[in-house]
């Protein structure tokens, strides 16, 4: 069962599995970014983690991923702060109403974070973004839910990393590693790396 | 190994940084109230004005802060070091400045402080409080105009910005003189040594021990050409070439002239440039107005320089020669 105590636990999740990564996600961003990414990704979730812990029991499940959204944005605003508050926000927005969530509501929510992302980062697929690991994510998921759960979740997050792995073989046209052009080709986009890490954090804390 | 720092903590050297600058500029700068990345003039915003906010991640002092003041920005919005501040911090900024008259958000163009600022600005909105948006677009290290970064040609931007609202102009005038500064202003930089973030301490490139890059970005992003390190002159001439090649000066223009050091370089090489810079501008026949030297927007401890030339008419000189007064900067 999917219920507001589950999500509160995949942000505290996602917040440990970041926190462990965040040097291996500075390392890929001063490769052709500006080497904050990790710790722009671990404030953030760090954060969220500490605003959904404590919520009390009469928290919802969009009240749990809008407070992991503010706490997020202002803990960290960077790039990272406006794309996974407004991940989070229309993930929030998504799964309204509901006190516990089937399979398609949490697919659902997985699309709508990851169109959240689009639209406020406005990437497309193949411009080395966390985009190309979400959008195949939310797409995979999708394609798998008559499966059940876990394996639409297990789809996405091997879409995910699929994703993340495919940016080394592209040239980067939008954020920060744009400037780059050319010389960010056979280098993973730090952004699409935490994301794989993010949604595989997600699967784990939601299936296990 | 770690890299040496005076800091307390990482996580808390902004928080410690902003605590220190307040206490040493009292006549100039206070916070929001309730806001604590939200930093604004003591003089300057008054009904009727429009408000200048700008602001970016912290580690480029004394930008953004430094240019707070009067004649200069109302407000600035401290981010996390490298790191856009979010909106709320922007907003309380944009209120607390408001003279009724509009806000001019000004920064740099990056992903990030963009979508924060926007974000800011549609919060704004639903205040009642006009928000128009001008970006700082002068490195020429990229091509195209509308991608550049904002990096130290902020100096130039603020300043005619400050200035227009300060003349008590029309939101849509500041704004018109805001964007014909930053039309008129090319930087170009070059790296000699990585920075270290106080959270990670660790350099945030690799660079050879003889080697330089020309067109680095204020946050450590590659430049265009990586080499051995060349004399003053040599660095000098290829990035002033750079420069001319997007400005096309023809004799007799006028320019102001900024030669910044990204962080430890020293006074003694930036003037180094400067000898040549001016010796470059004297042969094309272009006249220097006025100079400036040192550290206006650096890279931490980065080492290297950018050089920025701001090409003026009547009413960019006008702007750049008003009086300002503000906490690490002052003019007229």
């Amino acid at each position: 069962m999917i219920d507001a105590a589950r999500l509160k636990a995949m942000v505290g999740h996602i917040a440990d599995t970041i926190e462990r990564e965040k040097d291996r996600l500075c390392a890929l961003d001063g490769v052709i970014g500006d080497a904050d990414h990790g710790i722009a990704m671990s404030l953030g979730f760090g954060a969220a983690r500490d605003a959904v812990e404590g919520l009390d029991e009469t928290a919802d499940p969009t009240m749990v991923l809008n407070t992991a959204a503010k706490s997020f944005l202002n803990a960290v605003g960077a790039s990272s702060g406006p794309l996974y508050a407004t991940a989070l926000m229309r993930g929030a927005a998504s799964i309204k109403g509901k006190a516990e969530l089937a399979t398609e509501d949490v697919v659902a929510m997985l699309q709508a974070m990851a169109k959240g992302i689009q639209d406020r980062g406005k990437a497309e697929l193949g411009e080395k973004t966390m985009i190309d690991a979400w959008l195949p994510a939310a797409s995979a998921a999708g394609e798998a839910i008559s499966q059940g759960l876990a394996r639409a979740l297990s789809a996405a997050s091997e879409a995910a990393h699929a994703g993340a792995e495919a940016t080394k073989n592209m040239v980067a046209s939008k954020g920060r590693a744009e400037r780059l052009g050319e010389r960010s080709l056979g280098h993973m986009d730090p952004g699409a790396a935490s994301a794989a890490m993010v949604i595989e954090a997600m699967r784990k804390s939601l299936t296990d | 190994m770690q890299t040496k720092k005076i800091i307390n903590d990482g996580n808390k050297a902004v928080d410690e940084m902003l605590d220190g600058v307040l206490a040493a500029h009292p006549k100039h700068l206070k916070r929001v109230e309730g806001s604590p990345r939200s930093v604004v003039a003591v003089d300057g915003p008054r009904p009727g004005k429009v408000g200048i906010v700008v602001g970016g991640g912290s580690g480029h002092e004394p930008t953004f802060l430094g240019f707070v003041g009067k004649g200069l920005a109302d407000g600035c919005a401290v981010g996390n070091v490298f790191a856009s501040p979010p909106p709320d911090p922007i907003l309380e900024c944009a209120k607390a400045v408001d003279g009724g008259a509009g806000v001019l958000f000004q920064y740099g163009n990056y992903a990030g402080d963009v979508m924060n600022f926007d974000m800011a600005a549609e919060m704004a909105a639903m205040d009642d409080i006009e928000v128009r948006t001008v970006l700082t677009t002068d490195d020429v290290a990229t091509k195209d105009k509308a991608k550049r970064r904002g990096v130290a040609g902020n100096f130039f931007t603020f300043k005619a910005g400050g200035a227009a609202a300060d003349m008590m102009k029309s939101l849509d005038e500041v704004e018109r003189i805001v964007r014909k500064a930053n039309d008129q202003t090319f930087s170009m930089g070059v790296a000699l040594a990585p920075c270290s973030l106080p959270q990670t301490r660790t350099p945030n490139f690799e660079l050879g021990p003889d080697e330089m890059e020309i067109g680095m970005g204020i946050h450590g992003e590659p430049g265009v050409t990586r080499g051995k390190l060349k004399s003053a002159d040599e660095i000098v001439d290829d990035m002033v070439d750079r420069i001319f090649a997007e400005m096309a000066p023809s004799r007799g223009e006028r320019v102001a002239v900024l030669v910044n050091s990204l962080g430890s370089t020293p006074l003694m090489e930036l003037y180094i440039m400067n000898r040549r810079v001016r010796q470059r501008l004297d042969d094309l026949g272009l006249e220097t107005h006025a100079t400036w030297v040192g550290n206006y927007c650096t890279s931490l401890e980065m080492a290297g320089a950018s050089i920025t030339l701001h090409r003026m008419d009547g009413e960019l000189q006008e702007m750049l020669d008003r009086p300002c007064d503000c906490a690490m900067f002052r003019a007229g």
